[in-house]
């Protein structure tokens, strides 16, 4: 085989190798939309998606979804705005300030933290958080909105801060050199030069936080309480949308209308977590700005 | 006319971690001129100057032996903040590094972070600063727009202006226009000349003619060490000493 041929023939390997990612991901899309439509011959699209009542197995059932989406959506902006402080805050803090020793021993922390699975995290919920909130707050129960935010917010800190830290990482050192020899001090070059400089990168790692929280499903299936009602309180239980589906999808017969149901609340999920890698890209190309001087 | 010193070094070393990067320097910078540092690349002269404005403690594991005074202060005592030092010292680098700011805020940066100035008063400097960069007619209508859109040279003359707008007593240049083409580094050196009546200039540079051109006084580094400092005119034409004379010739470095 000659030099051209070879680059050729890898050349097509790879493109083949990347077709069949495409055409899996393809045929996952297509499995969900054809387990997950038929529902709508029953109900429709309006009464599911704004639907106040989940009882798919009373008589006859009911398939309304809000609630489910409520606590999907309630968790997540619950644990971001916890995480997005504590993540950011630390990948400054590692970036730019600790000491090196220090720097090392909380990235292994991090990187520790990221590697917990869900269902002990979970399970640290469950024995440790519940029956603490339960007392401290005197609640029927500690499985809530606030425990599954908090956990959740346990596991999106790793992601928002490792990539937040590439991001500052990635700030020209001619940015902060300019800015220390005007007489500013390190806290201001963090808050005037640097983070805005990596603000699409810091947003980027938001978004991503955030999508692994609404995707997460151990977490939200232990902690958050199970209940598919709009909730009045933090202290509330909800059923977020993969909570439901991991739930339920083991009792409800091969294509049901509950099994369809599932499908397609499967097909909502999708759609969120595409509009929030949408918005990731928006963002990251908006804010990017442009690298040091060129000549 | 008379001659101040503004800054006085005193046998000063530099170490990064393990490795000398300055040998015993004493000199002293005249206030009101410029003053060259030349010396074949590696030889200390970036090092030098960054230890005029204590840019070299923001390089972990660096140390340095020796007096360094500023108007007859060491800038190096224990209860001197680097930071009040860099506002009266300013300084340029190699390569143009304005912030991807508009044009009106990297000049106003610096100033914003000590004087809480009004709009008009804000204005003023920044007229002020680009015209004393020679900046002004080019950029007055596009204030606002990303300083990232001028060329190289234009760039460089508002980094200048940024220093500037500080009011510092010194300007520091390390290589200033090595990164220019050959028009733009003829403007920052006519600006140069403009520049030395109101501060004391300090400017590394690769390039003899420039140093030749530009400055009053001239130093030469090698290794280092400062072989030889004396008036711009003497080293250029009859240096005490053979090294910097086959520096000068191009014999080496
Ligand atoms: N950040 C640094 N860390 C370690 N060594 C350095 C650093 N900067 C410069 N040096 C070393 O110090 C010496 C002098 O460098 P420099 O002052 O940059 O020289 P010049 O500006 O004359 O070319 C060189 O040997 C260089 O390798
Ligand atoms: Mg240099």
């Amino acid at each position: 085989m000659n030099r051209h041929t070879k680059e050729k023939f890898i050349k097509y390997i790879l493109f083949l190798i990347a077709l069949v990612s495409v055409i899996v991901l393809g045929l996952i899309v297509f499995s969900l939309f054809r387990e997950g439509l038929p529902i709508f011959k029953k109900i429709g699209l309006a009464d599911f998606l704004l639907g106040l009542e989940w009882y798919p197995t009373s008589e006859p059932p009911l398939f309304g979804i809000l609630p489910l989406i409520v606590g999907s959506l309630i968790v997540t902006l619950i644990s971001t705005i916890i995480a997005v402080p504590l993540g950011v805050l630390s990948a400054i803090y590692i970036a730019e300030i600790a000491p090196a020793v220090l720097k090392e021993i909380f990235k292994s922390i991090i990187e520790l933290l990221a590697g917990l699975p869900s269902v002990v995290l979970g399970f640290f919920g469950m024995i440790v958080v519940a029956p603490w909130l339960q007392e401290t707050f005197d609640l029927p129960t500690g499985l809530n909105i606030i425990n599954a935010s908090a956990i959740l917010a346990i596991m999106a800190i790793p992601t928002i801060s490792s990539i937040s830290e590439d991001a500052l990482y990635a700030v020209p050192r001619e940015f902060k050199e300019a800015s220390y020899a005007l007489g500013a001090t390190k806290f201001e070059t963090i808050i005037r030069v640097i983070l805005p400089s990596a603000l699409s990168g810091v947003s980027t790692a938001v978004i991503l936080g955030m999508s692994r929280a609404i995707g997460e499903t151990m977490v939200v299936l232990m902690v958050a309480g199970g209940a598919a009602a709009i909730p009045e309180s933090l202290f509330d239980s909800v059923r977020p949308m993969t909570a439901s589906i991991a739930a339920e999808m083991g009792e409800a017969p091969y294509r049901s209308a509950h099994y369809s149901a599932l499908f397609a609340t499967g097909i909502v999920l999708f759609f969120l977590a595409l509009v929030f890698n949408m918005i990731a890209d928006y963002v990251s190309n908006k804010y990017k700005q442009v690298g040091s001087a060129t000549l | 006319m008379e001659v101040h010193t503004i800054i006085d070094v005193h046998n000063v070393n530099f170490y990064y971690g393990r490795t000398k990067a300055l040998t015993d320097i004493t000199m002293s910078f005249r206030k009101n001129m410029v003053t060259a540092l030349i010396g074949p690349s590696g030889c200390g002269k970036s090092t030098l100057l960054r230890l005029l404005n204590r840019m070299n403690d923001l390089i972990d594991g660096t140390r340095v032996e020796g007096e360094i005074l500023f108007e007859g202060k060491d800038i190096y005592a224990a209860n001197v903040d680097p930071v009040e030092i860099r506002k009266k010292i300013g300084m340029v680098f190699q390569k143009p590094n304005p912030f991807p700011k508009t044009i009106y805020s990297n000049i106003t940066y610096g100033p914003d972070l000590i004087w809480s100035k009004n709009k008009n008063e804000l204005d003023e400097l920044v007229e002020n600063s680009l015209k004393q960069a020679v900046l002004w007619d080019e950029v007055k209508d596009i204030l606002n727009k990303s300083a990232m859109t001028l060329s190289g040279g234009q760039q460089q003359r508002l980094c200048i202006a940024r220093a500037l707008a500080m009011k510092p007593d010194i300007l520091l240049m390390d290589e200033p226009t090595s990164a220019l083409d050959p028009i733009s580094t003829a403007k920052i050196e006519e600006l140069i000349e403009e520049l030395k009546k109101n501060y004391t200039i300090i400017i590394v540079t690769h390039n003899m003619q420039q140093a030749a051109r530009v400055s009053d006084e001239t130093a030469f580094f090698y290794l280092g060490k400062l072989i030889e400092y004396d008036k711009t005119e003497k080293i250029f034409t009859k240096p005490d000493v053979r090294q910097t004379e086959d520096y000068i010739t191009g014999r080496f470095g």
